[in-house]
C-alpha cells in the first residue's frame, strides 16, 4: 500500500543536491560568458550632462560600453508599469539606462561588457559622468510638503491617492462613546535575499533564439517582457529560473533593467553575457519596502467594540512605480485583520522620493497594517482597563460569520471576502501556548529580581493564493516515472517536494518516481509567478487537477488492457490493479506504452504498442476521436478569489532597566493556513518569516541621509539578524480548510513576518508602560523614549 | 558605443597550487583574483557561494588547513600551497551526504540553500573540537553566518543532530 504523503513531514527532494554543492544558481552558470558591470549614479537626483568614456577605451578586456544613446527599438522606452490602477494617475517607470536624469543613487547610467567582472569594474571606474545636481527629496515628510519635486511633471510628488470606505466612518466615530487618535510609523527594510539578482543570456544565431537564465520569481512574464522589448517573436525566447537563493518579493519585479540589457547585449555581441548583482548594487538598485506614516482615528464603545475606524496613510514608493499600488492597497485592506471595524474609511497617498523603488517584500504592506490595527486594539484596552485579548475577542469576526465580506476590493481586484478561519479558537490556543493568564505572576517574580518584562500579542489575516491562475503539466513516461511541471518559480520553499507529495497521492506513485520542474518556460509557458503565498494554493491545486485527469486516462487504458471496468481499478505503488486482486495488474509504464500507438518498436516494451502486436478494432482509428497519444495532461486552477490564512503571535520581552537593551524571551505562534501539505516546510516558512519580523522590529532600517545617500548599504551596517538575534520559536497549528480549492489549503509563505513589529511593540509597551508608535526600535530610541516619558 | 579589439587580460598572472578536497590543482591567476572566484570560476567548484564579498555573511566559508575562512577575503595567491575543503569535500568518501549535510536534511535546516555551504563547512570544523554541543553552544557556533530563509532554529537543531550522526558513524 502506498503511504499517504499529503500532511507528512516528508524530507525535501531538493536537499541532497543543494547540500552537496551541486545546486545551480545563476552565477554557477556561464563561466565563459562576458561579464557586465554598471556605472550607477552616485547622486540621488541629478541631470546627466555628459558621459565621457575616453579614458576607459584602452583597458584590455573591454568589449563594449553602452549608454542610453546606444539603445534601439523598444529598449529606448521606459520600462513597463506592471500593474496599472485607475488611482495611479501619475505612474512613472525608469529607462533601462538613465536618459537625461537620475532619480536615485544606484540608477544605472552606463553598461560595461568585458572579459570578466574585474575588468568591467575597472572600466566603470574610468568613465566620467558630469552631473547637474537637483534637490533630493528624501523621506515622506519632505515628499509630502511638495516643495521640491522628484519628477518635474508630478505635482506634489503624488503618484496616487486612493480612498475606500464602508459605512460612514466619520459619523460612527463621532457618535462612539470613546474616541482616540494615533500617529504610527514604520521604516524601510528590504527583502535582502542572500543571493542577489543575476542574468545570463545566450543568443544562438543559427537557431535565432534566445536562452536566458534569470534569478526571478516569474520566468514566464520575464519571457514576454524580453520578447516585447527586444522585438523578438515570443517563441524565440525561453527563460529559465535556475536555483534561486531567496526572493522574498524583490525578484517578482520585472523586467529589471538588467533583464533587458543583458540579453540585448548578448544579441548584439553574439556572445553569452552575464551580470551578477553584488551586494552594494542590491542595496541601491533593487527594491525596498515598508516605509509608511499613518494617522489613525477611531471610536469605540464602553465594552471596547470598535465602532468606526479612519486611517490616512502616506506610502513612500521611492523613485518609480513599476509595481503599481500593490503594497499600499494591501495595507489598506489587510489592516483589518480578524476584526470587524464598524465603519471603515481608508485613504492613502503614494509619494515619490529620490530613493530606491518600493515593491513588495514578504508581508507586502501587511506588517504596517497589522501594526496599525493592533496598536488600535491595545490603545482601546489601555484606555478601558481591559485585558488586551478580551478586546480582541470582542472585535473578532466569528466563525459562524464566515464567509465574511468586508465590502472592500482586495489587491487582486476582487472582493475582500474571508473564506474561513476560527479566530477565537486561534487566540485560545495562543493564550494557552504562551501562558497568557499566568503572565502577571511571572512579571512579579521577574520584578522581584529587578527585571522588567512585558508581553504582547498581535493577530493578522493574510490573503493568500492570489489569482489569476496557475497550471500544471504531467506526463507518465514509459518507464513509469512521472514528470511534472508548473510555470511558477521556486526560491527555497520546497515546491518540488510539496508538489511531488500531491502527485504521489493523486496518482498512487512513490515520491522517488516523480520529478518536478518549476520556472522553466521550455516546459510550461503559462504562469503568473511566485508571490503572495500562492504556490501551494495555485500550483498545488493545478497539479492535483492535472494528476486526476491523467489518472482517469490511465485507468481507461488499463481497463481496456485488463478487460475490467474502470470503477473496479485502483493504482497502488505505480501499478493499476483490480481492487482486491493485485494479481491482475499493469504498471503505469506499460499503460504509457499502450497510450501511444506505434509503428516502430525500439525495445521490448514498445513492441506492445506496435500495429501488429494485438488485434485491434478496425472500425476505430488507433488514436480515437477526442483522444491524444501519450499519458499526459495539462490543467489549470483559477479561483474565484483569494483564500485567507490567519495567525497570532505572542511575544515576551525583557528590557534592560539601564541600557534599554531589548531581549526576546519567548516567541509563540499559532498559525492557520488551512490543510497542511508538509508541516516541516510550513514551520520552516514560519521560522524564516519570524526572523524577518524580528529584524524589521528591532534591527533593520535603510539609513538615508538628506542627500539621498544610503549610509548602510552593506551587510556590515544593515543589521540583519544572526542566530543570536532570533529567539526560539514555539508553534501550534490550527487547520481550518479553505472551501475554495480542491486541497483545502491556504498560503503560508509570508505569514511569519506579518505581526512581528506589532507584537514586539506591544510587548515593549507592556514592559515599559508607555506607548510605542514607531518601529523598528533600537535600544537608544527606547532609552530616549524613557527619558521623554520620565520628563513628563 | 565602443568595442575593444582583444579581450585578453594584460594583468600579470601568478602560478598558484592548491589542494582542494584532496585534489592537487594548479592555476594561473591575477594577483587580485579572490579565492572565492578561483574556486568557483576557475576550478568550477560552485558549491562555495558568495553573498556579500565583504566578509560578513559567511556563505563563502571554506576550510583552509581545517580552519573556517571566508574565501571572499582571501586572494587566491595568498592561499598558495594550502589545503582547502569546500562543501563538495564534505561528502562521505562514497559520495553520500556527510554527517552535517545529512543532519541539515533531517532537520530541514535549509530552504534556498544559498547560505548552506558556509554553514556546512563551519559546522564541520566546529564539531572537530566540540563533539557534543548543547543547543546554546550550537547557536553560538553558527553565530557568524547569515541565513535569510530559515530563522536559524532548524540549523541549531542540525548542529546537534550532526554531532549525533558523527558519533554514530564513528562508532560503527
Ligand atoms: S561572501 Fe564572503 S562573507 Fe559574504
Ligand atoms: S537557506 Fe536561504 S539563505 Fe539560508
Amino acid at each position: 500500500m502506498t503511504t499517504k504523503m499529503f500532511g507528512q513531514r516528508v524530507p525535501r527532494v531538493e536537499d541532497p543536491r543543494l547540500l552537496s554543492g551541486q545546486g545551480r544558481y545563476l552565477d554557477d552558470l556561464g563561466h565563459d560568458a562576458l561579464e557586465v558591470a554598471f556605472v550607477r549614479s552616485p547622486h540621488a537626483h541629478a541631470r546627466i550632462v555628459d558621459v565621457d568614456v575616453s579614458a576607459a577605451l584602452d583597458v584590455e578586456g573591454l568589449v563594449a560600453i553602452y549608454t542610453y544613446d546606444d539603445l534601439d527599438g523598444r529598449t529606448t522606452e521606459p520600462l513597463p508599469l506592471l500593474i496599472p490602477h485607475p488611482a495611479l494617475t501619475h505612474g512613472r517607470t525608469p529607462y533601462a539606462l538613465a536618459k537625461d536624469e537620475v532619480n536615485h543613487v544606484g540608477e544605472a547610467i552606463a553598461m560595461v561588457v568585458a572579459s570578466d567582472r574585474y575588468v568591467a569594474e575597472d572600466v566603470v571606474g574610468l568613465i566620467q559622468v558630469e552631473y547637474e545636481l537637483l534637490p533630493a527629496v528624501v523621506g515622506i515628510e519632505r515628499s509630502r510638503d511638495g516643495g521640491d519635486l522628484v519628477h518635474a511633471d508630478v505635482p506634489g510628488n503624488v503618484a496616487a491617492t486612493m480612498v475606500q470606505e464602508v459605512g460612514d466612518a466619520a459619523t460612527m466615530i463621532a457618535a462612539a462613546g470613546h474616541r482616540a487618535t494615533l500617529s504610527l510609523s514604520i521604516e524601510r527594510s528590504a527583502s535582502m535575499p542572500m543571493e542577489g539578482k543575476g542574468v545570463l543570456a545566450r543568443w544562438d544565431p543559427d537557431d535565432e533564439s534566445l536562452l536566458m537564465h534569470t534569478s526571478t520569481q516569474t520566468s514566464t512574464s520575464v519571457r514576454q517582457a524580453v520578447a516585447a522589448k527586444l522585438s523578438l517573436p515570443v517563441d524565440r525566447v525561453e527563460v529559465v529560473t535556475p536555483d534561486v537563493g531567496g526572493g522574498f518579493g524583490v525578484k517578482i519585479v520585472h523586467p529589471w533593467p538588467e533583464e533587458i540589457l543583458v540579453p540585448w547585449a548578448a544579441l548584439r555581441l553574439g556572445q553569452p553575457v552575464k551580470w551578477v548583482e553584488d551586494r552594494r548594487e542590491h542595496f541601491v538598485s533593487s527594491a525596498h519596502e515598508r516605509g509608511q506614516l499613518h494617522e489613525v482615528e477611531f471610536g469605540y464603545d464602553d465594552d471596547g467594540h470598535l465602532r468606526g475606524l479612519s486611517v490616512r496613510f502616506w506610502h513612500d514608493n521611492g523613485a518609480y512605480t513599476p509595481y503599481g499600488l500593490i503594497v499600499p492597497i494591501i495595507t489598506s485592506t489587510q489592516l483589518l485583520g480578524p476584526y470587524k471595524p464598524g465603519a471603515y474609511r481608508v485613504e492613502f497617498q503614494s509619494l515619490y522620493t529620490n530613493t530606491v523603488i518600493v515593491t513588495p517584500y514578504r508581508g507586502a504592506g501587511r506588517p504596517q497594517g497589522c501594526f496599525v490595527m493592533e496598536r488600535v486594539m491595545d490603545a482601546i484596552a489601555a484606555d478601558l482597563g481591559l485585558d488586551r485579548t478580551v478586546v480582541r475577542e470582542r472585535n473578532f469576526i466569528q466563525p459562524e460569520e464566515m464567509p465574511f465580506d468586508h465590502g472592500l476590493i482586495f489587491q487582486d481586484g476582487r472582493p475582500l471576502i474571508y473564506d474561513s478561519g476560527d479566530f477565537p479558537a486561534s487566540l485560545a490556543k495562543l493564550k494557552a501556548l504562551v501562558g497568557w493568564d499566568d503572565f502577571e505572576s511571572y512579571r512579579s517574580a521577574a520584578r522581584a529580581e529587578g527585571r522588567q518584562v512585558g508581553i504582547g500579542v498581535a493577530c493578522y489575516v493574510e490573503g493568500t493564493g492570489v489569482g489569476p491562475y496557475e497550471g500544471g503539466h504531467l506526463r507518465i513516461e514509459t518507464d513509469g516515472s512521472v514528470v511534472v511541471s508548473t510555470g511558477l518559480t521556486t526560491q527555497g520553499q520546497g515546491h518540488q517536494t510539496m508538489l511531488a507529495q500531491i502527485v504521489a497521492d493523486e496518482l498512487g506513485v512513490s515520491m522517488d518516481r516523480i520529478r518536478v520542474t518549476t520556472g522553466d518556460t521550455r516546459r510550461f509557458k503559462y504562469a503568473v509567478g511566485t508571490f503572495a503565498s500562492r504556490t501551494a494554493v495555485m500550483s498545488g491545486s493545478a497539479v492535483a487537477l492535472t494528476a486526476r485527469k491523467v489518472r482517469a486516462k490511465a485507468l481507461r487504458i488499463a481497463a481496456n488492457a485488463l478487460e475490467a471496468s474502470v470503477d473496479d481499478l485502483e493504482i497502488v505503488d505505480g501499478h493499476v490493479q483490480v481492487k482486491g486482486s493485485p494479481g491482475s495488474q499493469i504498471d503505469l509504464g506499460a499503460v504509457a506504452v499502450l497510450s501511444n500507438p506505434l509503428r516502430y518498436a525500439f525495445d521490448a516494451g514498445a513492441t506492445r504498442a506496435t500495429q501488429f502486436a494485438a488485434p485491434a478494432d478496425p472500425s476505430v482509428p488507433p488514436v480515437p476521436e477526442n483522444d491524444q497519444p501519450g499519458l499526459e495532461g495539462t490543467d489549470y486552477y483559477s479561483p474565484l478569489r483569494s483564500t485567507f490564512a490567519n495567525g497570532m503571535h505572542a511575544v515576551v520581552v525583557e528590557t534592560d532597566p539601564e541600557t534599554a537593551e531589548i531581549k526576546i524571551l519567548r516567541y509563540c505562534v499559532v498559525h492557520d493556513c488551512g490543510t497542511v501539505i508538509n508541516p516541516m516546510i510550513v514551520e520552516g516558512q514560519v521560522h524564516g518569516g519570524v526572523a524577518q519580523g524580528v529584524g524589521g522590529a528591532l534591527y533593520e532600517r535603510m539609513e538615508y541621509d538628506a542627500a539621498g545617500q544610503l549610509l548602510n548599504a552593506s551587510y556590515m551596517d544593515f543589521l540583519m539578524p544572526y542566530a543570536s538575534e532570533v529567539p526560539h520559536i514555539e508553534i501550534d497549528h490550527l487547520e481550518t480548510p479553505s472551501p475554495l480549492n480542491p486541497l483545502g489549503v491556504k498560503g503560508a509563505g509570508e505569514a511569519g513576518v506579518i505581526p512581528g513589529s506589532a507584537a514586539i511593540a506591544a510587548a515593549i509597551e507592556d514592559a515599559e508602560g508607555f506607548a510605542i508608535a514607531a518601529m523598528p526600535i533600537s535600544p537608544s530610541e527606547l532609552f530616549e523614549l524613557r527619558r521623554r516619558h520620565a520628563g513628563r | 558605443m565602443t568595442t575593444a579589439s582583444d579581450p585578453a587580460s594584460a594583468e600579470a598572472l601568478h602560478d598558484v597550487t592548491l589542494t582542494v578536497n584532496g585534489v592537487f590543482q594548479q592555476l594561473r591567476v591575477p594577483a587580485r583574483r579572490l579565492l572565492s572566484d578561483a574556486l568557483r570560476h576557475d576550478l568550477r567548484l560552485t558549491g562555495t557561494h558568495v553573498g556579500c564579498e565583504h566578509g560578513v555573511c559567511g556563505a563563502c566559508t571554506v576550510l583552509i588547513e581545517g580552519r573556517p575562512t571566508r574565501s571572499c577575503l582571501v586572494f587566491a595567491v595568498s592561499a598558495d600551497g594550502a589545503s582547502i575543503t569546500t562543501v563538495e569535500g564534505c561528502l562521505e568518501p562514497d559520495g553520500t551526504l556527510g554527517d552535517v549535510q545529512q543532519a541539515f536534511q533531517d532537520c530541514h535546516a535549509l530552504q534556498c540553500g544559498f547560505c548552506t555551504p558556509g554553514f556546512i563547512t563551519t559546522i564541520t570544523a566546529y564539531l572537530e573540537d566540540h563533539p557534543n554541543p548543547t543547543e546554546d553552544e550550537a547557536r553560538e557556533a553558527i553565530g557568524g553566518n547569515l541565513c535569510r530563509c530559515t530563522g536559524y532554529q532548524n540549523i541549531v537543531a542540525a548542529v546537534v543532530r550532526a554531532a549525533e550522526i558523527r558519533r554514530e558513524r564513528t562508532a560503527t
